[in-house]
């Protein structure tokens, strides 16, 4: 594939507000997952490993970190001539600027960015998932179907259904029917958020979508619909692989559990499909005489005195003797002093759990704190905090 | 402006450490878990400043190369400066015979002279700790020294054979060198390190070069003894000496001491070395680990205990793994016992095989067997 055939261009802009404080000073796609990576290395490790090699990362909320993070694109080996990532944040232009009002606008903002590349296909994704997959594939498709928009779908619970726009296709994987969330689904295909167009038709639809004020310039409630409804080829593509929204607390941390399974369904270790991230240039963890560490994922420069049991470690990270940790993700430079008693806890980034504390399910004896919140049994802290038992007694 | 470029002198007079050097020079021998020795001398250049660095190689340096490539994983790929491969001279302009230091410094007398900084910092690879290098340049203009060379005072003096020492006068300046007797008659380890004026190197080198010499410690600085100023100063902090399998070995399981592992890995600056992109490790229900360091991507399922795991092994349930070490992506099997053992890189060890050496005295599996 040459390479102005597709230029990719990554929504990035999210501020993931039902994160909580995760996102309080950093974009969602710049929030840590799974032991060592940030969520948006997925899809740029998927870009690079698909040989997309012109990735446009679309900024707008809180992006210092995320800047910084993405630099010239060197973790994934995307800082190339001629091509590489291009990070595209709102602009202001003689007219004044304004802010992208929506993932339409996004891209109509940023027309000018694809007119220097003129791609025959635009790939739109999001940085907020966590999956494995081979954008190039999903390119063949297209093509194959000489389709003008191909969306990205996968199998969601029924239950779920509500949450998502739905699909219904005919034999061919023709998209006949666009349902956005609906109350009550025809069918399980949920879009992914993954849509290959023939740029010529992205353009078009995107200028009609810009001179219409009624509409709310996003993809899934108005472009797509719209396409459907005026008989564009439009496919869906199947993904059976593992395919996580990290949009909220719960499905956060469910998403950092699922890689402690046995046979995670998500595969770290499969050289061929790297997940490429930054890199801390730290030494090897070490686990000490008299700790316990099982069922967990362990990074560089952690040292582990105490339990650590079905948790997810990131780099540098002390866990204390005597200190028992269970069901919890530890985010880099956490400090768990002695006796320290965590289960089903999140504790952000440089926050020190003092010696004593406990946060548990059944108990918890820590002063009552704005860092700390609870959403359906996972506490949730901060970053930058310290975390001490309260003085008197324990507190329920 | 700044005022020290680096020479990483790989041309070692005695190379002990067998197995491991057996398809890599010394430099390029992994160590703590995820380095190559040549890190650690890399890192404290580059941690002291220094971004002008020159490698003399030598021998089969393949994978050397490799590991290095553009200098990047240490800030070293740079438009102006960086790294420099400076490789052995063959043919009909190695005068004196066969490859040796000072012929290399010779033949690359040009390089010395094209670089901007006045001070050079030689160094060798065996040494392992993590200094600044700033700390020697201004005790070597304080004394007014020609040369200054970096030294650590030794306890026992049995357990450092092959090992060049110093004999110091009470004002610090050396007086005498040994260069790897049998038995040691002076406690000062050298450190193979040495700054120098970059001029007076240039001088020495040519001198001795025409008066028929071939290593740079003999020829050009010892025979100087009595004419230059050559000062010791003591590095107080941890060193490992790595110049025989048992050392090597013992100064791994040092490493096993936290105080060892911050003061190595943080004393001074970080430790840079090439970049894997490895997943952190993972251990399932059944991993028993105790005392030991484990680098990323590896997939423990079975014991390990007092051991160095390199990154990318796998360690299959049931597996017992005692007091060894085991580089990268070598799998040990279902079942399989290991106790005092090295394994080099892309070891397989195949269930329920039992190996077992006596304590102290490791035996070495060497790179890509399959057992």
């Amino acid at each position: 594939m040459s390479k102005i055939d597709c230029v990719a261009m990554l929504l990035a802009g999210g501020q993931g507000s039902r994160l909580g404080v995760l996102t309080k000073s950093l974009a969602k796609p710049a929030v840590q997952f799974g032991g060592k990576y940030r969520i948006i290395d997925f899809t740029l490790s998927n870009c690079h490993n698909s040989e997309m090699d012109i990735v446009g990362v679309l900024t707008q909320y809180r992006p210092l970190e995320l800047h910084s993070y993405i630099g010239i694109g060197s973790h994934w080996d995307m800082d190339r001539r001629g091509g590489g990532v291009f990070v595209l944040p709102p602009f202001a232009r003689d007219q004044g600027g304004e802010w992208y009002k929506g993932t339409a606008d996004a891209i109509y903002q940023n027309i000018n960015f694809l007119e220097l590349y003129q791609p025959q296909q635009v790939l739109i994704l999001s940085g907020d998932h966590i999956y494995k997959m081979d954008y190039s594939l999903m390119l063949e498709y297209h093509r194959d179907k000489q389709a003008a928009v191909t969306i990205g779908v996968i199998e969601v619970p029924w239950e779920e259904t509500h949450r998502f726009g739905i699909m219904s296709t005919n034999g061919e994987g023709r998209i006949v029917e666009f349902q956005e969330k609906p109350s009550k689904a025809k069918n399980n295909q949920a879009s992914m958020g993954i849509y290959i167009f023939d740029y010529a038709v992205l353009k078009d639809y995107l200028r009609r979508d810009a001179e219409d004020t009624a509409t709310s310039h996003d993809f899934g409630k108005d472009i797509i619909p719209r396409m459907v409804a005026e008989q564009q080829k439009a496919y869906a593509y199947p993904f059976n692989g593992y395919w996580r929204d990290v949009g909220t607390v719960e499905s956060y941390w469910e998403a950092n559990m699922d890689l402690l399974a046995e046979r995670p369904e998500l595969d770290l270790y499969d050289t061929s499909w790297r997940i490429y991230s930054e890199n801390l240039n730290l030494p090897p963890h070490y686990i000490a005489n008299g700790s316990s560490v099982k069922c967990s994922i362990v990074s560089e420069g952690s040292q582990l005195y105490g339990n650590v049991d079905h948790t997810v470690v990131f780099p540098d990270v002390y866990v204390a003797p005597g200190a028992q940790v269970k069901d919890s993700v530890l985010l880099p430079h956490v400090r768990i002093r002695e006796g320290v008693v965590l289960d089903h806890v999140i504790v952000g980034p440089n926050t020190v759990i003092e010696a004593g504390s406990i946060i548990s399910e059944q108990e918890t004896n820590i002063c009552e704190d704005a860092a700390l919140k609870k959403y359906s049994g996972i506490t949730l802290i901060g970053a930058d905090k310290t975390i001490a038992p309260a003085l008197s007694g324990a507190k329920k | 402006m700044k005022r020290m470029m680096g020479i990483i002198n790989l041309y070692n007079s005695k190379d002990l450490l067998w197995e491991l050097t057996r398809g890599r020079p010394l430099a390029a021998v992994p160590f703590a878990g995820r380095y190559r020795l040549i890190d650690f001398t890399l890192s404290n250049m580059i941690n002291s400043g220094i971004t002008n660095v020159g490698i003399l190689m030598q021998g089969n340096f393949r994978s050397l190369m490799d590991h290095l490539r553009s200098g990047k994983e240490w800030d070293l790929a740079r438009k102006r400066e960086g790294l420099y491969f400076l490789p052995p001279v063959t043919g009909i302009n190695v005068e004196n015979g066969f490859p040796n230091d000072l012929s290399a410094f010779q033949s690359n007398l040009d390089y010395l002279q094209n670089s901007r900084q006045s001070h050079v910092v030689i160094s060798g690879c065996s040494m392992i700790c993590n200094l600044d290098y700033n700390y020697g340049l201004a005790f070597h203009q304080e004394k007014g020294a020609d040369i200054t060379v970096a030294y650590k005072e030794m306890g026992d003096l049995d357990s450092y054979p092959y090992s060049s020492m110093l004999g110091l006068d009470e004002d610090g300046r050396v007086r005498d060198i040994e260069i790897n007797p049998v038995r040691a008659r002076y406690r000062n380890l050298f450190l193979e390190m040495y700054i120098i004026e970059k001029k007076l190197l240039m001088e020495l080198v040519d001198s001795a070069v025409s008066r028929g010499g071939t290593n740079f410690l003999r020829d050009a600085v010892m025979k100087n003894l009595d004419k230059l100023k050559i000062y010791g100063i003591h590095y107080q902090r941890y060193v490992a000496h790595l110049m025989s399998i048992r050392s090597y070995y013992r100064h791994s399981m040092e490493l096993l001491r936290p105080e060892v592992w911050r003061n190595l890995f943080f004393a001074n600056g970080l430790i840079y070395t090439k970049i894997k992109d490895e997943a952190p490790t993972k251990y399932n229900d059944s991993a028993r680990v105790s005392n030991s360091l484990i680098a990323n991507g590896c997939i423990v399922e079975g014991t390990v205990e007092n051991s160095i795991i390199f990154r990318g092994v796998k360690i299959h349930k049931d597996a017992v793994v005692k007091n060894s070490i085991i580089m990268q992506k070598s799998e040990i099997g279902s079942g399989a016992t290991l106790e005092n053992m090295i394994c080099d890189k892309d070891v397989r060890i195949s269930a329920g095989k039992c190996l077992i050496a006596e304590p102290h005295y490791p035996m070495v599996i060497s790179k890509g067997s399959l057992l």
